[in-house]
């Protein structure tokens, strides 16, 4: 039977729950992450309970969500955020769990350190107390974020309760026109199907304009399938896939190599595997886009006008109507010169060393506006690292952008960094949800590109003016 | 977790489609390294934002049942959500569709989600803001019924209804089930597999 790789990963680690229980299947987890926020009670009912970790070798921890950013980033200034990051701290210690902490080199976003040093890997399962975990996808992995009782499951089993995913194939097909980018795809696909419209299913990625992307662009596309409500998203590997992996810190080596090369590959989505429902979308046809509501399917190319609450869907129109009472901007009318307050480059969506690149080039020589403050948060140490080597941080900072150190920060608001109350920022993050970013904030998510032009400018806009 | 048997209470509405976890309990609550605490916070922002808010009005106070929209839970991994919305007395949160990892979250918490036709649960937040509306939500006959004698079905898990029923979590289930899983890993073991801390180089 031809399969998709979503049923060779789900049929390679599933044991079949004894028929006439009715219990869900068991789906053997070769990878979690773990992070400060949602793992601390998991280690305390081990600890209440007396249970055994069941293998410590497969779990990597870090701390993104709850630290500050700024330059001297031991000193927690709120009480509770830095009794969890020691918590978690001395939880590692005294399970064994190895912690990438500050000073590793690699300490940095769940997301963003597990696929820089080798750790993700095709054909895996791989969890995290994290709905962004469908990052992972990007290689292949059947990944998806999980609640802190399965994060507990996992310590203590290996495992979790599952039933098997619906499948979904979403093909992008085309060529990026200039100045438009992963983020506008994975943006436009979420403005099409609904904030709903995944619900139930793993998503495969498929397409010309899947093959041409990066690693770091996958990863993107990838991580915000949650926002359209699935539980999952991933791309078959293909050389691009085996090229990013090979050499990296816990990638195979020698002999080993050329076997996990080999098995990789035949993940591939069988062709003509059968899919329980197929989408796509016109990437020739895509220009650069950005939300205008509370909501990521409330997107609109950034040369677009707001909806017009009667043109919507009968269903949409109260959240709409809300959503732009809250954002403060009128039906009907263009996006494009909305005055920004704020300008976020980073988060596992977009804090990688490309997304850098990307926003740094449009920078070069440029000033961020006067009325505009940018944070550049780099999504790990190494993405850190490399950027000061490449002259990136540099190209920041002279634009006028802080150079922060690396975290989740913005995107959430966990730590001390936040938008005020009433300011409106243009953000690479990956929800827009009312107060995400702080309390009475306004969010407008964007790529890279659009985040920087904006800046520059002082209001929405692209590149491409 | 505490056992679900049948719950009898008046109703309370949110009228909301796509409630975001972020919704449920805001980010900067979740420093905290209990599962205690969060019921305070619930839904801070909208309560903040409208007096006619659920949580602002004496007649839905003690309401263990809610009644929302679709789509509900969307957003954020947070089991957080669920311990907020059980720490404020929630037992039953009856819609038109939920959220997956919100879902799979609230079976392992003792929050009864129970999933009616659209116009069905159109029809109940229409009367619940209305009119005080008692319900009875129960598990075993997988019904909701309110003193009129009207009356809905819902379909349910059967192993999240036992484990419901009982007051089990599903951890144990799985410990008794770690000789499979094992024998499994053993299978599908490679050579190349890593060992986090110790790098191939």
């Amino acid at each position: 039977m031809k399969r998709t790789i979503i049923e060779k990963i789900w049929d390679s680690h599933v044991i079949a729950a004894e028929p006439h229980t009715g219990a869900p299947d068991i789906l053997t987890i070769d990878f979690m992450l773990i992070h400060e926020v949602t793992s601390i009670q998991a280690f305390t009912l081990l600890k209440e309970r007396g249970i055994p970790l069941f293998d410590r070798s497969r779990i990597a921890a870090t701390l993104d969500h709850s630290i500050p950013t700024r330059t001297n980033r031991f000193e927690i200034f709120d009480d509770s955020a830095r009794a969890q990051v020691e918590a978690l701290r001395k939880m590692c210690a005294e399970f064994g769990i190895h912690l990438y902490d500050y000073g590793s080199g690699h300490q940095g976003i769940v997301h963003v350190i597990g696929p820089e040093l080798g750790l993700t890997q095709p054909g895996m399962t791989i969890v995290c107390g994290d709905s962004h975990t469908s990052t992972h996808g990007a290689f292949g992995a059947l990944a998806f974020g999980i609640g802190t009782s399965e994060v507990g499951h996992v310590m203590a089993t290996g495992s979790i309760l599952q039933r098997q995913p619906k499948t979904m194939k979403v093909s992008f097909d085309g060529t990026f026109q200039a100045g438009v980018f992963a983020k506008d795809a994975i943006l436009k696909l979420i403005a099409d199907i609904g904030i709903s419209g995944g619900n139930g299913h793993v998503i495969e990625y498929c397409g010309s304009a899947i093959r041409r992307m990066s690693m770091e662009e996958r990863m993107t596309v990838c991580n915000m399938s949650i926002e359209c409500g699935a539980r999952a998203g991933l791309v078959s590997p293909d050389d691009t896939t085996i090229s990013y992996i090979k050499g990296r810190p816990y990638a195979p080596k020698d002999s080993d190599w050329n076997r996990a090369e080999d098995l990789w590959r035949a993940l591939a989505s069988d062709e003509g595997a059968l899919y329980d429902r197929e989408v796509s979308v016109d990437i020739d046809a895509l220009s650069p886009m950005v939300t205008w509501g509370t909501n990521p399917e409330q997107a609109i190319a950034v040369n677009g006008t707001i909806p017009r609450i009667e043109e919507l869907p009968e269903t949409h129109r109260k959240v709409a109507e809300q959503a732009l009472k809250y954002t403060r901007l009128r039906e009907g009318r263009p996006i494009k010169g909305t005055k920004v307050q704020w300008a976020f480059l980073g988060s596992c969506t977009n804090g990688r060393i490309e997304d850098l690149r990307i926003a740094a080039s449009v920078l070069k020589d440029n000033k961020v506006h006067a009325d505009v403050t940018m944070y550049v948060v780099p999504g790990s140490e190494a993405v850190s690292a490399q950027a000061e080597q490449e002259g990136l941080k540099e190209i920041f900072e002279s634009a006028g952008a802080h150079f922060r150190m690396p975290g989740c920060s913005m995107c959430l608001g966990m730590n001390d960094d936040k938008v005020p109350a009433g300011d409106r920022c243009i953000s690479t993050s990956n929800r827009n949800f009312i107060g995400r970013q702080g309390e009475g904030s306004i969010t407008h998510l964007a790529s890279p590109a659009t985040v920087a032009a904006s800046a520059v400018a002082g209001h929405i806009t692209s590149v491409n003016g | 977790m505490q056992p679900f048997t049948t719950i009898t209470s008046k109703a309370a509405p949110l009228p909301i489609k796509d409630v975001d976890t972020d919704m449920i309990i805001p980010a900067q609550f979740l420093t905290s390294i209990s599962r205690e605490g969060f019921g305070a916070n619930l839904f801070m922002r909208l309560k903040a934002a409208d007096p006619e808010f659920f949580l602002n009005q004496e007649r839905f106070k003690g309401a263990q049942i809610l009644v929302g929209d679709s789509n509900f839970g969307c957003g954020s991994s947070r089991e957080h959500a669920v311990w907020a919305l059980i720490g404020a007395g929630i037992r039953v949160v009856i819609a038109k569709s939920f959220a997956d990892i919100f879902a799979s979250n609230s079976g392992k918490n003792g929050l009864l989600l129970v999933t009616l036709e659209a116009a069905v649960v159109d029809a109940l937040l229409e009367e619940v803001t209305r009119s005080d509306l008692h319900l009875s939500v129960d598990l075993a006959t997988q019904s909701v019924s309110d003193s009129s004698d009207r009356g809905w079905s819902f379909t349910y898990d059967p192993f999240l209804k036992h484990c419901m029923l009982n007051g089990l979590d599903d951890m144990e289930y799985l410990r008794t089930r770690i000789p499979q899983i094992e024998e499994a890993k053993a299978k599908q073991k490679q050579s190349w597999f890593f060992s986090v801390g110790a790098p191939n180089r």
